[in-house]
């Protein structure tokens, strides 16, 4: 005999939905919010980043709307997890087009999941802008109609940077690579064999290694024999970690060029006092706990206690710099429709960022607002990460 | 020259690292036919436990390694009671699937508690290294292999001389009888859990100031040392010993000689191709069934 009872008891739920959503409905009313989206990795190993993101957006939506919000309305973000993975990140970004109804959105720290969500907003004609992955072909998709940008690192001009950072600093005139053996560590084989080849260098040998490898001494010393007179490191902060433990073992002293891995978490920690000589990329940094923009930070997160607690802070700049100019460009296009808000990226002009300020940051050719020339080369000093003087 | 020096040495490290958990598998495999697949995130355990206990209790090395030591074999007893034994009564071998679950559990459970951020153990072995004809060695790297021998010679001592270890055998052998003759069997298998997840506590703790102290810092460690106690035989301690030393030779040699794309292949369908000459491993003996 079937019980009833649940279905009273939905009944009963339902009435209630209705009848608050009826209390609800008309206090809001008058001034509907333009929803930005985000899907980001806000659980697993990735959380951090997902935190630095939110924590940049929500202080540039404060400052936008204190000032009033764009075309009269507030800034409202709404946020969806996808765990790093690509499938989730995808459903997540639908639901935030057809459910939520965004009037565009921002992305996050993984390469694979971006890259799946791609295809899906140049479909959908939905602005999507990335503060975090830095894969080369997330914006170079080859879609006719490019509804994709970034305020962030890209691989290829990161390569770029490293390459002639080698060159000019250190005169290197074989370097080797040591990278990590996933799509990133491939995706940056490919830039750094493009900057040496642009300058008709040779390499002294790509070494791959897992990122749960404990003794990296046999790919280092390929390398060696091989007379490398520099290092490209590509990896996250605890594999980057290993190879500087195994270069210490050797005993071998060599100039390393790093993209952003090691900045990630307590690099120095893990690497011991030698992860000072691992010189990487970044697009901010704070150097000055009393920076308005640190200051801002804190009012609104009073769990940042110091500098060390925002390591990484290009997440957040990006994030902050993204979110200004998006708002720019829905004020420029005058309405939340997304192809209107795409060709007013083109248009924009005069946003005051953290990192710079934005002339003009995107072409049709060019969706990146950040080049080589933005980046600056950091490394630790216990614990913290300090610009390198030139 | 430098290149075989360097494959040498690290291949002794790191077999030794192998071996050394795989003599887990082989306590265990030994005394009741099963293994505990978690043997990966006892490991892990031992290192995060040491880490906690040092570094955020501020105990004193003396007092907590062996805490760390003994919260892994009361893990394995754990994992024995909940995970192995309901299925083992029932002559189920889901304990397979539910040892490897239990280890997932664990892996995620540190996770959340312990955090996602890696962290280093620091030991004053690794502190410097020592230079020998253009390759390097830390002091703790050689400390692993001394270990890990002292284990294995004690385990065979322990199976061959004392009274535990022969009503260990027994057990093997028959446990019907061993039970009517006053062996307490299921005593006995307790112990052997515990002891096998000692073994990678103590595994995990000499490894960890190497590496980093992370949730799944164990999880491949785990299917090396599988690897490796299936190609030693499971059998004998002194083989499982030797099969860890020949994977970790194998896989340095491999990347130093041949470059690290191909390492995993060359190693795995080498363990393979073993397999199939020699199905009870390198140096197991054919399981006798008597009808």
């Amino acid at each position: 005999m079937p019980n009833r009872f649940p279905l009273s008891r939905r009944l009963l739920l339902a009435g209630a939905a209705a009848l608050s959503l009826g209390a609800v409905l008309p206090a809001h009313a008058q001034e509907d919010p333009i929803k930005i989206g985000l899907v980001a990795a806000l659980s697993g190993q990735s959380a951090k980043s997902g935190e630095a993101i939110t924590r940049g957006i929500t202080l540039a939506l404060n400052k936008i709307n204190g000032e009033g919000g764009v075309l009269g309305r507030p800034l409202e973000l709404v946020s969806r997890d996808d765990e790093s993975n690509p499938g989730k990140g995808l459903i997540a970004a639908r639901e935030l087009v057809q459910r939520e109804g965004v009037a565009a959105m921002i992305g996050g720290l993984d390469t694979p999941v971006s890259l799946a969500i791609v295809p899906f907003v140049n479909d959908a004609q939905m602005p999507f802008i990335g503060p975090w992955a830095a894969g080369t072909p997330i914006t170079q998709n080859g879609a006719e109609e490019n509804y994709v940008f970034r305020v962030s690192a890209v691989d290829e001009y990161v390569d770029e940077a490293i390459t002639e950072y080698l060159v000019t600093k250190y005169g290197s005139q074989k370097p080797g690579m040591i990278l990590i053996n996933n799509p990133w560590g491939e995706s940056n084989e490919k830039g750094l064999m493009k900057a040496l080849e642009k300058r008709g260098m040779e390499h002294a040998g790509i070494e791959k290694f897992e990122s749960n490898d404990v003794d990296v001494v046999p790919q280092l010393t390929r390398l060696r024999e091989n007379g490398a007179d520099g290092l490209f490191l590509v990896a996250n902060v605890a594999p980057s970690a290993q190879v500087v433990k195994s270069l210490d073992r050797m005993g071998w002293d060599v100039p390393i060029a790093s993209h952003w891995g090691p900045a990630g978490g307590r690099f120095t920690e893990l690497a011991g006092p030698s992860g000072e000589k691992v010189h990487f990329i970044q697009t901010f940094l704070f150097t000055d706990p009393e920076e308005p923009f640190f200051k801002d930070l804190q009012a609104e997160f009073p769990e940042i206690e110091n500098l060390a607690d925002v390591t990484p802070a290009t997440g957040i700049a990006n994030a902050y710099d993204a979110t200004l100019l998006l708002a720019a460009a829905i004020e420029k296009a005058g309405s939340t429709d997304g192809p209107a808000i795409r060709q007013a990226m083109y248009e924009i002009s005069g946003v005051e960022g953290v990192i710079k300020t934005y002339d003009m940051p995107f072409t049709p050719d060019d969706q990146d607002a950040l080049g080589p020339e933005d980046y600056i080369f950091a490394n630790f000093v216990d614990g913290e990460i300090v610009p390198l003087a030139d | 020259m430098t290149l075989f020096l360097t494959a040498l040495v690290t291949g002794i490290g790191l077999g030794a690292m192998y071996g050394l958990i795989a003599l887990g598998f082989q306590i265990t495999y030994s005394v009741c036919s099963r293994v505990n697949f978690a043997q990966g995130s006892m490991v892990m355990l031992g290192a995060v436990m040491g880490f906690v206990l040092t570094e955020r209790a501020g105990l004193p090395v003396i007092v907590a390694y062996p805490l760390a030591l003994l919260f892994c074999a009361f893990m394995g007893v754990v994992v024995e009671f909940c995970l192995v034994r309901p299925f083992a009564k029932r002559g189920s071998e889901a304990w397979l699937m539910a040892t490897v679950a239990g280890g997932i559990l664990l892996d995620n459970t540190v996770l959340f508690t312990f955090g996602n951020e890696p962290r280093s153990l620091p030991s004053p072995l690794v502190e410097t290294s020592w230079q020998i004809l253009g390759t390097g060695v830390y002091p703790q790297q050689l400390l692993i292999p001394l270990v890990a021998i002292g284990f294995a010679v004690a385990l065979q001592l322990l199976f061959r001389r004392t009274r535990q270890g022969r009503a260990l055998l027994a057990v093997v052998q028959n446990p019907e009888a061993a039970r009517l003759m006053g062996i307490n069997t299921q005593l006995m298998i307790s112990g052997s859990f515990a002891l096998s997840a000692l073994l990678a506590g103590a595994a995990g703790l000499l490894i960890a100031p190497l590496f980093s102290v992370h949730s799944d810092m164990g999880t491949l460690f785990g299917i090396k040392a599988f690897a490796v106690a299936i190609l030693g035989g499971m059998t004998s301690a002194s083989g499982v010993m030797l099969a860890g030393f020949i994977y970790g030779l194998v896989e340095a040699f491999v990347t130093t000689f041949l470059g690290s794309s191909h390492t995993y292949i060359l190693t795995f369908g080498l363990l393979i191709a073993v397999l199939a000459v020699k199905p009870n491993g390198l140096f197991g003996k054919a399981a006798l069934r008597k009808v």
